[in-house]
């Protein structure tokens, strides 16, 4: 068959975006192509799950393989896409409520296992598809439809639980830096190991507190920050609770070591989707042999 | 007659009973014989009471039948709850230096074999205390008439590992056990023919994950469920050998959803729990559905509802694996019948989910996925289908020049070909939300009725084609009986026996049997019960469910059901009993029957006595102040037999009414009634009146 050509066009979907004009999520969709192309991956080599919200409608607007799950389910359907076919890139994506909150156990679970696999969470600190409730990030104090006399539990940690938990490549982006974001979208997917990028994705609906001048009056990049060194677990662990007068971006963490599939016996022979069904006589009669 | 023993291993969790129960039913399958076995356990990894059944018979045999032939008792407790059970010309065997066996309890023409264990292993050097099982092994291989070599070599490869000495003190222990009995005791004279033709000695789950690995399963993920666990274990041993990857994950969410994950990247995948952890999985296994990825997911039932009897078995689930998930969606719900049927039955159910692009959920029990059985070894075989469905290895021309891959193609048939993600030209989303031919989600602003509905009729389509490859029930049995037993899943052969007694017994009974839940033949059961002349669903639940999905399903209305909830299996003299009463137009009694009264009091010993008390006897009493008949329990030490209270339990609610006094002449008496309870004449439970 033909070769298309690969353009950011040619990466765009049937479907227009239906997020509101100026939502965070634009950036995302847009690092995300340009990172698949920056990369040269073909796109029928890449997988994106999504769960359920806003940012999770993001699959249907790339030409790639997709998911649309259920909500808060995206890591693990992404996780076994992964491990029947290790040769596909497999992306989830989602939104603050969807991977921090009915998905919390999963985002833990999922770095533990370092799986080659990038974990893209659109944060807005907020529930956009529902009309504005509480979401886990949503800072102390803030006044949303659930919490109409402000919210009054501390906010989730992600960065700082992904190290805990053992993801290799951590990140934080924001969506009004997009080139910023894209070349940390590029350095995830093509990490070796569990990549986390939690992005600043402001919901121009239903967020008026963590709105983009709120994040550009904040934000400094890491690498720009003089001695700052992605390999020092103490000093990401330092920069992943920042979150004040001054909010990091950038590659906090990063650590090369053997993933999952790397490490499952049954996976080195190829990935589990070309391998061959069924037992043979001799097999099976030593399977059936245990048991007399 | 095919000749046959029923062989009751009773002993407290860490006793070593399983180990000796392995032998045992390896050496009869060495033998030839035909074995099947029911462990009565629970939740508990030390102590509690443990009661394994082991039926050995020249024919098939596939429930624990009614009998009790020979007793081995590990532990004093063992030999006070069995010893009567034991039926004449049988024998009890047990420690005679640890424990001792009231002569009150047995019944006459059963033969004690008490075996003076250290005085037999004395020569051995210093020994576990679970030697004493193979002293006993030993002592009723002679009894029964079995091979004493088989079961030497069985132990001598147990131990292989374990060096040379080990294998001569088993050995030597075996021996030492045999020749006392022999010296001692009768053999109980059964004529065995054996066949030596061996058998594998399988459980359920063990063949639910071997004939998926025949099937073609790559990927199988579970978190830790009774009594579903064995199938992670088992597929996690031998995952290298048989090329299946086995992932355990944080909760039954992400065990679905990997699998569905791995399902949808192209991969034979499937996941076993129990009703707990399936509840968790519901969400999913709609997914799967709208998104038609194929997965298979098993739920071997336990007793419920919620955390509800974790070691006890039950068919509680049948409507949650209909009603599992919102909406309507194809999806396909099988009950395998006995071990065999499991292998089978995942074959069947990972061609199914492909073929069809559906969850396929398989309805097990604790009954059938623990129990060990023989199977034959020609019914299992390595060659088996494997059905694959349709799959788009690169776009069409004329799909290229219209638009792209339509994985949701609208097709006559409802199953839409599919491409698997990594195959050029195809990209698509699969989504949750509805959508249209090429996966676009017509939900949300792009709501389409017009859409939906053929979408969703596209989908549900694929249910005619499934029901139309499966193979409807069929009567089994004596012709123009006057009683059909309509059952499901698990417990064919109980109720294929009850029906051969009822028929032996005079009262002509046949068996009409579902494997296939959803799709239902509803229209074939409509007609095969209608020509019967009186039809009783037996099954293992309170409610009655398969009663009525059955009526839900064909219109039918079944004369009778007969339910069992107490977590253990049905015999098939229980069934023959209560359909004998129901055709004789008496209702079920319900009341607390005697053996029952006894288990409530050992709940009693055991919670606030510390266990030690044994209830002794047990006596009836109609005229009493508690608004009802009793039991009335009378419980002595175990150490010396002194009176230690007497428990008073409802006959009808089984209400523990609390300790009393004891008052012999009461007990002697029981048509004297009990008095009233009257203040200060009860003692707090556990605290008896002194």
């Amino acid at each position: 068959m033909a070769t298309v050509e690969l353009t950011l066009k040619s990466l765009d979907s049937d479907v227009h975006p239906d997020w509101c004009p100026g939502c965070g999520d634009f950036g995302v969709l847009k690092s995300i192509k340009e990172a698949i192309l920056e990369l040269g991956i073909a796109p029928h080599r890449v997988l994106i799950v999504s769960g359920i919200g806003c940012s999770s409608n993001l699959p249907g607007f790339i030409r790639a393989y997709g998911v649309h799950s259920l909500h808060g389910r995206a890591l693990p359907v992404a996780t076994g896409a992964a491990l029947a076919n290790h040769d596909l890139h497999v992306i989830a994506v989602g939104g603050d409520g969807d991977g921090y909150g009915i998905g919390m156990a999963h985002f833990i679970h999922a770095m533990r296992r370092n799986l080659n696999l990038t974990y893209i969470v659109m944060d807005n600190e907020i529930y956009g598809l529902t009309t504005g409730q509480t979401s886990p990030t949503t800072t102390e104090g803030h006044k949303t439809k659930s919490t109409p006399r402000g919210n009054v539990e501390k906010p989730i940690q992600p960065l700082a639980l992904a190290l805990a938990s053992g993801a290799t490549y951590v990140a934080r982006g924001f969506s009004g830096e997009q080139k910023h974001l894209t070349r940390l979208t590029a350095g995830a997917i093509a990490h070796r190991g569990f990549s986390l990028i939690d992005v600043f994705s402001p919901c121009v609906t239903f967020n008026n507190v963590n709105t983009y001048p709120f994040f550009k009056q904040r934000v400094y990049k890491l690498e720009e920050e003089p001695g700052y060194d992605a390999a020092d677990f103490m000093g990401a662990m330092g920069k992943a609770i920042e979150f004040g007068a001054r909010i990091p971006i950038g590659l906090l963490y990063r650590l090369q070591k053997p993933t999952y599939e790397d490490t499952e016996p049954v996976l080195l022979n190829g990935p589990l989707v070309d391998q061959p069904l069924g037992l043979d006589a001799k097999k099976l009669g030593e399977l059936l042999a245990e048991t007399m | 007659m095919a000749t046959e023993i029923t062989v009751g291993i009773a002993g407290a969790a860490g006793d070593g009973l399983d180990r000796t129960g392995d032998t045992l039913a390896r050496t009869a399958a060495r033998l030839g014989l035909h074995v099947y076995t029911y462990n009565s356990y629970q939740s508990l990894i030390r102590g509690g009471h443990t009661w394994l059944r082991l039926r050995l018979s020249e024919r098939k045999v596939d429930n624990h039948g009614d009998h009790l032939s020979v007793l081995i008792a590990l532990n004093q407790d063992g030999i006070e709850r069995h010893a009567r059970e034991v039926e004449p010309g049988g024998a009890i065997v047990f420690n005679g230096a640890r424990f001792t066996c009231d002569p009150s309890l047995v019944p006459e023409g059963v033969h004690l074999v008490p075996l003076p264990v250290p005085q037999l292993t004395a020569p051995l050097g210093k020994l576990l205390p679970v030697m004493q099982n193979t002293a006993a092994l030993g002592a009723l291989l002679h009894l029964v008439g079995f091979d004493l070599e088989v079961t030497a070599e069985i132990l001598h490869e147990t131990f292989k590992k374990k060096g040379p000495e080990i294998i001569a003190q088993n050995l030597g222990v075996l021996r030492a056990g045999h020749e006392h009995a022999a010296r001692h005791a009768p053999s109980l004279g059964y004529a065995w023919s054996f066949s030596r033709r061996p058998r594998p000695v399988v459980t359920g789950n063990l063949m639910t994950a071997l004939g998926a690995v025949a099937g073609g399963l790559k990927f199988y993920s579970a978190y830790p469920m009774s009594p579903a666990s064995f199938v992670l274990h088992w597929l996690a041993a031998h995952s290298e050998k048989v090329g299946v990857l086995v992932k355990q994950a944080e909760d039954e969410l992400a065990v679905v959803n990997l699998a569905i994950g791995a399902g949808h990247a192209g991969v034979r995948s499937m996941c076993a729990t129990s009703g707990g952890g399936f509840a968790l999985m519901t969400e999913a296994i709609g997914m799967a559905g709208m998104i038609e990825t194929p997965v298979v997911i098993v739920n071997v039932q336990r007793g419920g509802p919620s955390t509800g009897l974790p070691t006890k078995t039950e068919q509680g689930d049948l409507n949650q694996a209909i009603g599992a998930s919102q909406g309507d969606y194809p999806r396909v719900v099988i009950a395998p019948s006995d071990a065999t049927d499991c292998f089978h039955t995942s074959v069947e159910a990972l061609n199914l989910a492909e073929a069809f692009q559906l969850p396929v959920i398989v309805i097990s029990d604790l009954l059938l996925g623990e129990h060990r059985s023989t199977v034959d070894p020609e019914a299992i075989p390595c060659e088996v289908p494997i059905e694959r469905g349709e799959w788009v290895r690169e776009l069409s021309p004329d799909e290229a020049s219209n638009g792209g891959f339509k994985r949701y193609a609208l097709t006559p048939s409802g199953v839409s070909p599919r491409a698997r993600p990594g195959t050029p030209g195809c990209m698509h989303v699969s989504g949750t939300d509805d959508h249209d031919e090429k996966g676009i989600l017509i939900s949300d602003e792009h709501t389409n009725p017009a859409i939906r509905r053929k979408m969703h009729e596209k989908r549900m389509r694929k249910m005619e084609a499934v029901r139309a490859r499966l193979q409807p029930p069929a009567l089994e049995g004596v012709a123009d009986a006057e009683v059909t037993l309509v059952g499901w899943g698990s417990t064919a052969s109980v109720i294929g026996e009850a029906a051969e007694q009822l028929t032996a017994a005079g009262l002509p009974a046949n068996q009409l049997h579902f494997k296939y839940m959803h799709p239902f033949h509803g229209a074939e059961a409509a007609a095969i019960l209608k020509q019967c002349k009186r039809s009783i669903v037996v099954e293992n639940n309170f409610s009655g469910q398969f009663a009525r999905h059955l009526r839900a399903e064909s219109g039918f209305n079944v004369q009778h059901v007969l339910t069992r909830y107490d977590g253990e299996p049905f015999e098939p003299a229980w069934i023959a009993r209560r359909v004998r009463d129901l055709v004789a137009g008496r209702a079920i009694d319900l009341a607390v029957e005697e053996h029952e009264a006894r288990e409530m009091a050992y709940h009693h010993i055991r919670i606030y006595m510390q266990d030690r008390a044994r209830p002794r006897r047990i006596e009836r009493a109609a005229r009493t102040g508690y608004g009802e008949p009793v039991w009335v329990v009378e419980l002595v030490s175990r150490a010396d037999a002194a009176p230690e209270g007497m428990l008073v339990i409802g006959m009808e609610t089984g209400s523990n009414y609390g300790w009393h006094a004891v008052s012999p002449r009461l007990l002697i008496d029981p048509s004297a009634g009990m008095p009233a309870p009257a203040a200060g004449a009860t003692a707090p439970l556990g605290q008896p009146l002194r």
